[in-house]
């Protein structure tokens, strides 16, 4: 049942008309911050209405304009830009709320273009998820780079600059190198650039030049941080906290993933996918990434910096569920788009948390804070375990997909990364947990450190319980995700 | 490929193309007998507003969807050799007369302070140019169209001479000349043998010639594959230089440093050489073109690397621009190579693009000259802070050289790479490389031009644009988006004519061959 609705525009319209608000409001800190999170809700209450008739099979349609002959920018709403688009638009209402708390508290300049660029960061990010073709997905690729940038830099120091020109590099260069001649070349083969269930490509085409093409699409989702695409992601963590919560955790890294689950299903499709054994080299692509993130993050001091390389780590976690042919597998690499996105943020949240109460940012100096700051621990705790895989946290569903995907497929050697990236994230995460609960408390804190805002607090725990409910009851995403895979 | 023709005194009801020639040389006379350069200012600059409103008056005129050439005229000249004063626009040139229109106001209004000396022989100058660049435009007749296109070096030359702004603007000057002429010259003798070429098939002979340099006629008699492939080469020498295409354009860069800024808006907007491939040398050789497209296609491409590779070891603006201006002629000669609806459309788009993209861009270096003294990046550093209109003005020009989306560079790049795919893969594939490397360039510059800590003090007391230069800025902007955004109407008026050159091509073997066994 295809719906034609002006819906899906109505969905980006109410962040970006936010963005504007947001600006005239500039003034008024509490109106401007309200703007925003009444555009968010606004944005998500449509998102979610579209719900229902999709999970019965629908899908929603609408056609912006024409741009060229056969390329329009267009919308389609399916399962699978249901589950991206919702999480993103939930979880920014939680981080403007967490953002009032931490820019005031840690005294951030320019909080008006802080606020509007995530709006707009939030529009671009539902252009991605509701692009009905290659062409509409790409001009909301660009756009996410561009309204993404001012966060990054937000500080405006040297270093920040600097991440500003390597994240600027890496997402223009491979989306100009890379996405936009593969998108050109899939029209050249199939003749339209449209998602399409089960692929677009005629059977007579060269299987060099497909091979070709998809790695081409992986280079061009840079977002996605699979190596040797990642070294933007640890730059860009000179951002304050809530702008990589929603770049690493919600909009940007999901924007690179959510493509190439895009290009699986609906450009090349499982069959040829597979026929081609691109889901043996997706794959190793991942494995590889997996490994050298967790190895790397090992060694890592510093919260934030451990924080980018776990993400860099789960990302791949996301494509690898990807590769493997089976159901169980894409199941448990889709639903960690989800899982991940709710733990990880709750893992920034807590990191912003101990930055505002204590000046702290490594895990060598959180020694005893533990005691003194109950509830961000308590989170941190939790996001970890989900990280982690350990029930009842949500990245426990995941692991348990991939793992059962992974034996189904007889692919025992992603089995065996599964397993040992498992305890190496247990080993870096378990770490700060110890360091934070069991060690010695450092003699020269003077000053009471405590719990600073219920705005910090608040956001932290909701995540944090969703983590821990998507981990009991992952029956409440399953429905989708398996639409989205059929 | 057969040219129907509705003439103007039916669609329009007064022969509006050469209003549109013969204006601009009324006001360059004019302007002359003022008595203040005050005065010859405005007279210039309302007049050259009335060539712009009577260009787009045509514009709107013209039908869009069908292949005939429009507004034609067609009076008989010299009829012993057969030439006619013939002129009419079709989809391939019609866009191109209200662009050259629309930046000789631009420059009419960046040299308003900058030209204190000599003001009435320089606006008779630029009104002399333009009213050569639309000769060139609306010319079918080859011969014609050779006369317009040697006449506009006289203005060029002096403009150069005269009113340069670099110290070696006198060898700037004749080296412009020099190189034109060089390409200019095979050029005439490809016209010739054109000429010729139909005496020879029509029968003409020593006592009864009957020659034509008529483009419509001359598209209707056969050329044998062997000349075909001698005339491609000497036009193509000819459109090269005028580019210009690699390896023909070691003259832009000089001439963009030395001469006056207007002319850098004429020179690296108005893409004479890239529109005579589309009007004549495609259309007129299809077999030599086919059959060279090979040769076309590596120079396009390795031009629009090359050009973009050497901007960005550019630490002066102007010769920045010129290289960047290098690498987009490059693109635009491998869309047009392509042979297809899309490379080609997307090549004059391309070109329009480079237009206002860099009349835009050259009014900005001028401004930042006139209040800097320098175009050099040594002397800039922390622009953005002190004149943020300026800052983001650059910015939103600086996207279309990208050709990233909204503005009309994504168009004119995604046409082009989509025709250059549908061609083969592989030089396709390459020259994506330059439009990375374009992105490279420009972001590199703007960053260290535009962003860090601001060194001189003359950077300090920078004025932000003036409104009227704002809204000059605005008004370049604004079609820079609209093709950007809505690009639909602007295919709809090309595409039946360049319909009409792809199918005259992917045909030219046929008919050739067919035509030469009736014969």
């Amino acid at each position: 049942m295809e719906i034609y609705s002006s819906k899906p525009l109505l969905a980006l319209l109410a962040s970006f008309l936010g963005a504007i608000l947001i600006v005239a409001a500039g003034k008024k800190p509490n109106l401007r911050e309200g703007c925003s999170i009444a555009a968010g809700l606004l944005q998500l209450v449509i998102i979610v209405s579209m719900i229902p008739p999709v999970l019965d099979g629908g899908s929603f349609h609408f056609i912006l304009s024409a741009f060229l002959p056969q390329v329009a920018i267009a919308f389609r709403v399916d399962a699978l830009a249901l589950l991206f688009a919702a999480t993103a638009s939930f979880l920014w209402i939680v981080t403007t709320i967490y953002s009032i708390g931490y820019m005031r508290l840690h005294g951030e300049a320019n909080q008006t273009r802080f606020y509007a660029s995530v709006a707009l960061t939030l529009t671009a990010t539902v252009g991605i998820a509701f692009s009905a073709n290659l062409f509409t997905l790409y001009l909301f690729y660009e756009a996410l780079t561009f309204s993404t940038y001012p966060l990054v830099t937000h500080t405006g120091t040297e270093e920040a600059y600097a991440a500003g020109k390597r994240y600027i590099a890496y997402h223009l260069g491979t989306s100009i190198a890379f996405l936009l001649p593969a998108i050109i070349l899939t029209y050249v083969l199939s003749g339209t650039f449209d998602f399409r269930p089960g692929g677009v490509f005629p059977s007579a085409a060269n299987t060099t030049v497909l091979v070709i093409l998809y790695f081409a699409f992986v280079a061009g989702a840079a977002k996605a941080a699979l190596v040797p695409f990642h070294a933007w992601l640890p730059a860009a963590m000179v951002a304050p906290v809530p702008v990589s919560s929603l770049l690493h955790a919600v909009a940007v890294v999901n924007a690179g993933v959510f493509l190439i689950y895009r290009v699986i299903l609906h450009v090349f499709g499982l069959d040829l996918f597979h026929r081609l054994n691109l889901g043996i080299a997706t794959a190793v692509l991942a494995s590889i990434t997996v490994m050298l993130a967790s190895f790397y993050a090992l060694r890592l001091d510093n919260l934030k910096a451990l924080l980018a390389y776990s993400t860099i780590g789960q990302l791949a976690y996301m494509i690898l569920g990807a590769s493997i042919p089976n159901q169980n597998g894409m199941t448990g690499g889709l639903i960690h788009l989800v899982n991940h996105s709710f733990s990880k943020i709750t893992l920034f949240f807590a990191a912003g948390s101990i930055l505002l109460a204590s000046h702290k940012t490594k895990i060598s100096e959180l020694a005893g804070l533990g005691r003194f700051l109950p509830w961000t621990f308590a989170a941190l705790t939790i996001g970890s375990l989900s990280i982690i895989g350990i029930p009842p946290a949500a990245g426990f569903v995941t692991k348990y997909f991939l793992a059962i995907g992974s034996i189904q497929a007889g692919w025992l050697v992603v089995f065996f990364v599964l397993l040992v990236s498992t305890l190496l994230s247990a080993a870096y995460y378990l770490r700060v947990i110890r360091t934070a609960f069991f060690g010695a408390p450092q003699e020269n804190v003077s000053h009471p450190i405590s719990e600073i805002s219920y705005f910090i607090i608040a956001p932290m725990i909701l995540t944090a319980a969703i983590s821990i409910l998507l981990g009991i009851l992952p029956t409440l995403l399953l429905p989708l995700v398996r639409l989205a895979l059929r | 490929m057969n040219l129907a023709e509705i003439f103007a005194a039916q669609q329009i009801g007064f022969p509006i193309l050469s209003t549109l020639i013969f204006l601009p040389i009324a006001l360059a006379i004019l302007v002359n007998f003022l008595k203040t350069d005050h005065l010859a200012r405005w007279v210039a600059l309302l007049g050259a507003l009335a060539v712009l409103v009577l260009a787009l008056v045509m514009t709107c005129a013209f039908i869009p969807g069908v292949s005939h050439l429009q507004f034609a005229e067609r009076i008989g000249w010299i009829s012993t050799v057969g030439i006619t004063y013939h002129i009419g626009v079709d989809g391939i040139s019609v866009l191109f007369v209200p662009l050259t229109a629309f930046l000789s106001v631009v420059v009419i209004l960046v040299s308003w302070n900058s030209v204190r000396f000599l003001v009435k022989p320089y606006l008779a100058a630029v009104l002399a140019f333009e009213a050569m660049v639309i000769g060139v435009f609306v010319t079918l007749d080859l011969f014609v169209f050779f006369i317009f296109w040697e006449l506009m070096l006289v203005p060029s030359y002096f403009l150069i001479k005269l009113w340069g702004g670099g110290p070696d603007r006198q060898r700037a000057g004749t080296k412009y000349v020099m190189y034109m002429l060089s390409g200019s010259a095979p050029m005439l003798i490809g016209i010739i043998l054109l000429g010729v070429n139909y005496n020879n098939v029509t029968g003409g002979s020593g006592a009864t010639p009957s020659y034509s340099f008529d483009f419509p006629t001359l598209l209707s008699v056969p050329i044998a594959p062997g000349l075909q492939t001698l005339i491609f080469f000497l036009l193509a020498f000819g459109f090269a230089v005028k580019g210009p295409l690699f390896p023909f354009h070691t003259w832009m860069p000089t001439t963009l440093l030395e001469g006056p800024a207007g002319m850098g808006v004429f020179l690296v907007g108005i893409k004479l050489g890239v529109y005579g491939f589309i009007r004549f040398v495609i259309p007129l050789l299809p077999i030599a073109s086919a059959r060279w497209l090979w040769l076309m296609v590596v120079l396009g491409v390795f031009a629009s690397l090359y050009g973009a590779l050497i901007a960005m070891a550019q630490p002066n603006l102007r010769r920045l621009l010129a290289f960047a201006s290098i690498s987009h002629v490059g693109l635009a000669i491998l869309g047009l190579f392509s042979l297809n609806q899309q490379g080609i459309q997307g090549g004059i788009i391309m070109i329009i693009n480079l237009g206002f993209v860099s009349a835009g861009l050259f009014m900005l270096a001028a401004i930042l000259h006139e209040r800097v003294g320098s175009s050099e990046l040594s002397a800039f550093g922390g622009l953005a802070r002190q004149a943020p209109l300026l800052g983001t003005f650059f910015f939103l020009f600086g996207m279309a050289v990208i050709g990233l989306p909204i503005t009309s560079g994504f168009t004119g790049e995604f046409l082009i790479l989509q025709g250059a795919f549908l061609l083969h893969p592989a030089p396709a594939s390459v020259a994506v490389l330059g439009v990375v490397l374009s992105a490279a360039y420009l972001l590199v510059y703007y960053e260290r031009a535009f962003f860090g800590p601001v060194t001189r003090s003359i950077v300090k007391t920078l004025p932000d644009l003036r409104s009227r230069e704002a809204v000059v800025a605005a008004a370049l902007f604004l079609p820079i988006l609209w093709i950007g955004v809505y690009p639909a109407p602007l295919l709809h008026v090309t595409g039946a004519s360049v319909q009409a050159v792809v199918e005259r091509v992917k045909d030219a073997p046929l008919t050739a061959f067919r035509l030469s066994k009736e014969k």
